[in-house]
């Protein structure tokens, strides 16, 4: 209240300046005249009054002076006047001011435009109504080993779904989804379109109401009922042009019509998913089990709810879904007491952002550390500018100017630069933002999101005043408190260079090295991470020569499983047969492809198993012949798979490397060797041992593998094929990627059956890429970050010295006429510049000792404290520095020792 | 005229003006007469730093200011406390009464008490 009070007593008074003054002049007069008078009734004659009344008191103007003080109009006042001061200072320096403000527009430009994507990644709460609430039921299994490792733990069963769904306290809605694809056909070419399936309760946990018509509801969850679908918004403006009639017409997808009943809004995305389709689950449950663990959890909280109290109320389920199902006769339920499933909920958030928030973090701290260094360049620039006016603000000084006036004098200036180069900046951010959301890694969460807002605009302003303040402050406090007779006496007659004069901007010099060593080394290690990275063997050669697309033969379309191995046969010997092609075969999934392949216990007859314990999980994949060839993917011992063997169904397998020798000790010795998935199953012949392939990421461990032939015989009784229905295709050429080369790929599928779409069409090395996407855009950043840090430290250096040089030319005059050899003066400036380097690589080693190990999650196959790194940076730095210092020293070597004295 | 005048202690002039406004509104000059008489002369006050303490005691908000008429009918300008100027009174008057205490008590004690 007094605060405001205040403020508008100095504004009124700023306002009505002259209507004060007048006031002021009247009272004081008024005094002065009624003292008088009272002097005059006790006898004093007028005259004598009146002037024993001005004595009395005192100075008027000085009276006057502080009057306006205590109204706070001479700070409003002289702050207009700084302003106005300041404003012309930087105009009358224009390279100064130029310069300046450029180096803060990049510096604040990159901190908005990063902290703009921290902001919208990281800060911003999820784009779903009290998105807080939202949880994920994410549970893990330490018990069930194979699958400890997998990044998402246990996922849940349909069985688990429906007692948690139909049992909890803890939660307002709860349901499973799982993504995957459909063949849409009828409406144009055949196309593979994304889908979310779910179940009841994952929409009305999310709580975002249709675009327009309704929700799947519980009544087109009902197994055999009519058939439902919704689209999600860039589907039905792709597809149906936004025709708001879509709703209630029937859409082709699997090659079973479903009714379109709703559009999801724009920008609707299921947790991490975008897709086009939401297709119901519609689980069968009587022919429910307790296994199917494939399904991602997501739930909404009762208010005031905790994770932690959820986790008990599951806890408390656990049991009840065990008694309440059965894997079947002669099975024991409890057998997952083994596996000792924990829930252990987390935020939806969480789960969106993944890990994502090191590299951003890693990311924007580097671009602060920028920063520092663009503001030490412009403190070092001000302290120039700053002693070319130690004259002038001796002589304001001198006339009674106090320091605070002039230190806030110089504020104002820096404030302004500030200001200048943060909206220079927003603009510069806008252009940084859209080229990070197109550079970012594609799997980077809620690219879609990112844009500036009010919040980042705010850290601009704060980040331009403060970074203001920051450079201000430096040469402010330094040079406030100059001594005026010393500074009037000394200026303009400069003898040699005193080190106290230039020990700020030294100081400054050698910590923007220091600041653009650590950022050096930072980048420097992601250079070796990649390195590292590459020279991993991923499990497949000649990444770029390998064409790899998805395609998938529903059984609406081909009923026997048979009929759908002849059909894919019958596409690897087209796509063989393209010219330029030397082969051509499919996999069940290919590494890096981004999903999850099952997983599963296998036994094998040479050993023995205890009734309770579950064997260690492995990954399944099935193959067809010709496919380890086609990848690159080496047989270390043993054979491929033949077509004959596929269609008598021969119990053959294949498994990976790493699992040979966890079983049998060496890869030949698993040759001949038998095992099976589960008792009804025959035993399976070891034909092959593969090496190990890197499936979840070149820096993720090689997972033990299984290859089982395309076709299998006898799975679930005597007569019962199974054949992997959805492949990707594999073609080795020298044309993979080109234009032409998918034409003639397409048509090779067509001519099999042109009902078919092909999906995913990609050639491996983007597959490739994309799964080290997060290394390379971190490189890319930090390699952005350590450039702008290695330029803007080597001009403070480069400025520091030419000054330097500029400031000891009649030094260097009389030490050349004196006899000193140039070389020597050459030395003596190198020598200072390579001090200054020196210290600031010093200080910059502990400084990046520490700072290193933050990113320790983001690298691969190199240490924090790389030395390799450490060593080379400090080597480049101080050369680099040399060569800044080079150019200035030569001209010190040149100085005309006549034309230096003359000058001074 | 009491030659024996005493300073102002530091700080107490406020005090003082807002204690004289107290008592019913003055003009500047006002005050300064209300304060001698008062003190029955025995203070010091200087002309020139009570006007000042005037406008920074309104900027504070514990005073307030309007044109008026003076006895011998002239324009003046009066002044009078507000009720935060009251409780401001207050508590200072408080906080020297203690310290008065304090400091009489301190330069009362005798060798024993020590």
């Amino acid at each position: 209240m007094r605060f405001w009070n205040r403020i508008w007593s100095s504004a009124r008074a700023v306002a009505r300046r002259s209507r004060m003054e007048r006031e002021m002049d009247a009272e004081l007069r008024f005094h002065i005249e009624a003292f008088t008078e009272d002097s005059v009734c006790r006898g004093v004659p007028r005259e004598e009054a009146m002037r024993r009344a001005r004595i009395e008191f005192g100075g008027i103007e000085r009276a006057k002076e502080e009057c306006r003080e205590a109204r706070g109009v001479n700070f409003i006042d002289s702050l207009f006047e700084d302003l106005r001061f300041g404003l012309r200072m930087l105009g009358k320096t224009p390279g100064f001011t130029v310069v300046a403000t450029l180096t803060l527009t990049l510096g604040i430009g990159a901190n908005t435009a990063v902290f703009g994507v921290v902001n919208s990644v990281l800060l911003k709460p999820l784009n779903y109504p009290k998105a807080e609430e939202l949880v994920a039921l994410h549970q893990v299994a330490p018990g069930a080993a194979g699958l400890a490792d997998f990044e998402t733990g246990l996922l849940l069963s349909p069985s688990m779904y429906f007692t948690y769904a139909e049992q909890n306290h803890a939660f307002q809605s709860l349901g499973v989804w799982v993504a995957g694809t459909a063949n849409v056909t009828g409406l144009a070419e055949p196309e593979q379109v994304r889908t979310v399936e779910i179940s009841d309760g994952v929409l009305q946990a999310l709580g975002v109401p249709p675009e327009m018509g309704r929700w799947l509801s519980p009544a087109d969850q009902i197994p055999g009922g009519p058939e439902r679908v919704m689209l999600s918004y860039g589907y039905w403006q792709r597809r149906f042009g936004g025709d708001r009639s879509a709703v209630g017409l029937n859409l082709t997808a699997d090659s079973r019509p479903r009714e379109i009943v709703g559009v999801m809004p724009q920008g609707f995305r299921l947790v991490d998913a975008e897709f086009d389709l939401v297709v119901p689950l519609a689980f069968e449950r009587g022919k429910l089990i307790l296994a199917g663990f494939g399904y991602q959890g997501i739930a909404r909280l009762k208010p005031g709810v905790t994770p932690a109290q959820a986790d008990r109320d599951l806890t408390r389920m656990l049991p009840i879904w065990m008694d309440s199902w059965s894997n079947g006769p002669h099975t024991d339920p409890h057998v997952y007491e083994t596996w000792k499933i924990t829930p252990n909920i987390r935020p939806l958030k969480r789960e969106v952002i993944g890990n994502a928030s090191d590299v951003l973090w890693v990311v924007m701290g580097t671009i602060g550390l920028v920063m520092l260094i663009a503001c030490a360049n412009v403190a070092n620039l001000l302290l120039v500018k700053v002693e070319a006016r130690q004259q002038e603000l001796a002589v304001r000084a001198a006339l009674g100017a106090g320091r605070g006036r002039i230190v806030r004098g110089l504020l104002v200036e820096s404030l302004m630069l500030g200001l200048l180069g943060g909206t220079l900046g927003v603009a510069f951010a806008n252009g940084g933002v859209r080229l990070l959301s197109a550079l970012g890694p594609a799997n980077l969460p809620r690219l879609s999101e990112i844009s500036l807002d009010t919040r980042a605009f705010g850290f601009t302003v704060l980040l331009s005043l403060l970074s203001g303040l920051l450079f201000g402050l430096i040469p402010a406090l330094k040079y406030s408190g100059s001594r005026a007779s010393l500074a009037l006496g000394s200026a303009g007659r400069s003898m040699s260079m005193s080190r106290e004069r230039h020990r700020a901007r030294s100081v400054l010099a050698a910590g923007q090295v220091a600041t653009a060593f650590v950022l050096l080394v930072s980048a420097g290690l992601m250079i070796r991470t990649f390195q590292a990275l590459r020279r991993v063997e991923p499990g497949f050669t000649d990444a770029k020569h390998l064409q790899v697309l998805r395609v998938s033969i529903p059984d609406s379309l081909v009923k026997e499983p048979e009929r759908v191995t002849r059909i894919q046969n019958g596409i690897v010997d087209n796509l063989a047969a393209i010219p330029g092609v030397m082969s051509a075969g499919f996999i069940s999934k290919m590494p890096m492809e981004g999903f999850d392949a099952p997983w599963d216990a296998i036994y094998a007859r040479d050993k023995v198993y205890s009734d309770d314990a579950i064997p260690p999980l492995r990954l399944f994949k099935q193959v067809s012949p010709d496919f380890f060839r086609t990848a690159g993917t080496r047989i270390v011992a043993g054979r491929g798979l033949t077509w004959t063997e596929v269609y008598r169904l021969r119990p053959v397998v294949m498994v990976s490397e790493n699992l040979a020798r966890e079983m049998w000790g060496t890869p030949s010795a698993a040759i001949g060797k038998q095992l099976r998935e589960f008792p009804s199953m025959p035993w399976h012949e070891v034909i092959g041992v593969i090496e190990d392939v890197r499936e979840n990421g070149v820096q993720e461990k090689a997972p033990e593998t299984v290859y089982w032939p395309s076709l299998m015989g006898d799975l679930y009784g005597p007569g019962n094929l199974g054949a992997v229905r959805t492949v990707t295709f594999v073609i080795r050429s020298e044309r993979a990627g080109s234009a032409g080369f998918l034409i003639d790929v397409r048509q090779a599928v067509w001519s099999v059956n042109a009902t078919l779409p092909l999906a995913s069409v990609r050639t491996m090395q983007e597959v490739y890429d994309k799964s080290v996407m997060r290394t390379s855009f971190t490189l890319v950043m930090l390699g952005i970050a350590g450039g702008m840090a290695l330029v803007l430290g080597i001009l403070g250096i480069y400025g520091v010295i030419s000054y330097t040089v500029s400031q000891r030319r009649r030094e260097f005059g009389i030490r050349l006429a004196l006899g000193a050899h140039p070389g020597n003066v050459l030395k003596m400036v190198l020598r200072q510049g390579a001090k200054m380097a020196l210290v600031g690589v010093v200080i910059g080693l502990g400084g990046a000792f520490a700072l290193t190990r933050l990113m320790t999650s983001l690298l691969f196959g190199v240490a924090a404290s790389d030395p390799v790194t450490f060593v080379a940076v400090a080597v480049l730095l101080i050369l680099v520095a040399l060569l800044a210092c080079y150019l200035p020293a030569r001209r010190a070597m040149k100085v005309d020792p006549m034309a230096a004295l003359r000058y001074e | 005229m009491d030659k024996k005048q005493m300073e102002l202690l530091q700080g107490t002039l406020d005090m003082l003006i807002l204690k004289a406004v107290s008592l019913g509104p003055l003009h500047g000059y006002g005050i300064l007469l209300r304060i001698q008489q008062i003190s029955k002369d025995r203070l010091e006050i200087q002309q020139g730093s009570l006007y000042p303490a005037l406008y920074r005691l309104e900027h504070q908000g514990w005073i307030s200011s309007e044109w008026g008429e003076s006895e011998n009918k002239r324009k003046a300008k009066y002044y009078r406390l507000t009720a935060a100027g009251r409780r401001k009174l207050q508590t200072e008057a408080e906080k020297w009464n203690r310290m008065a205490d304090v400091i009489a008590g301190i330069l009362q004690s005798t060798p024993e008490e020590v």
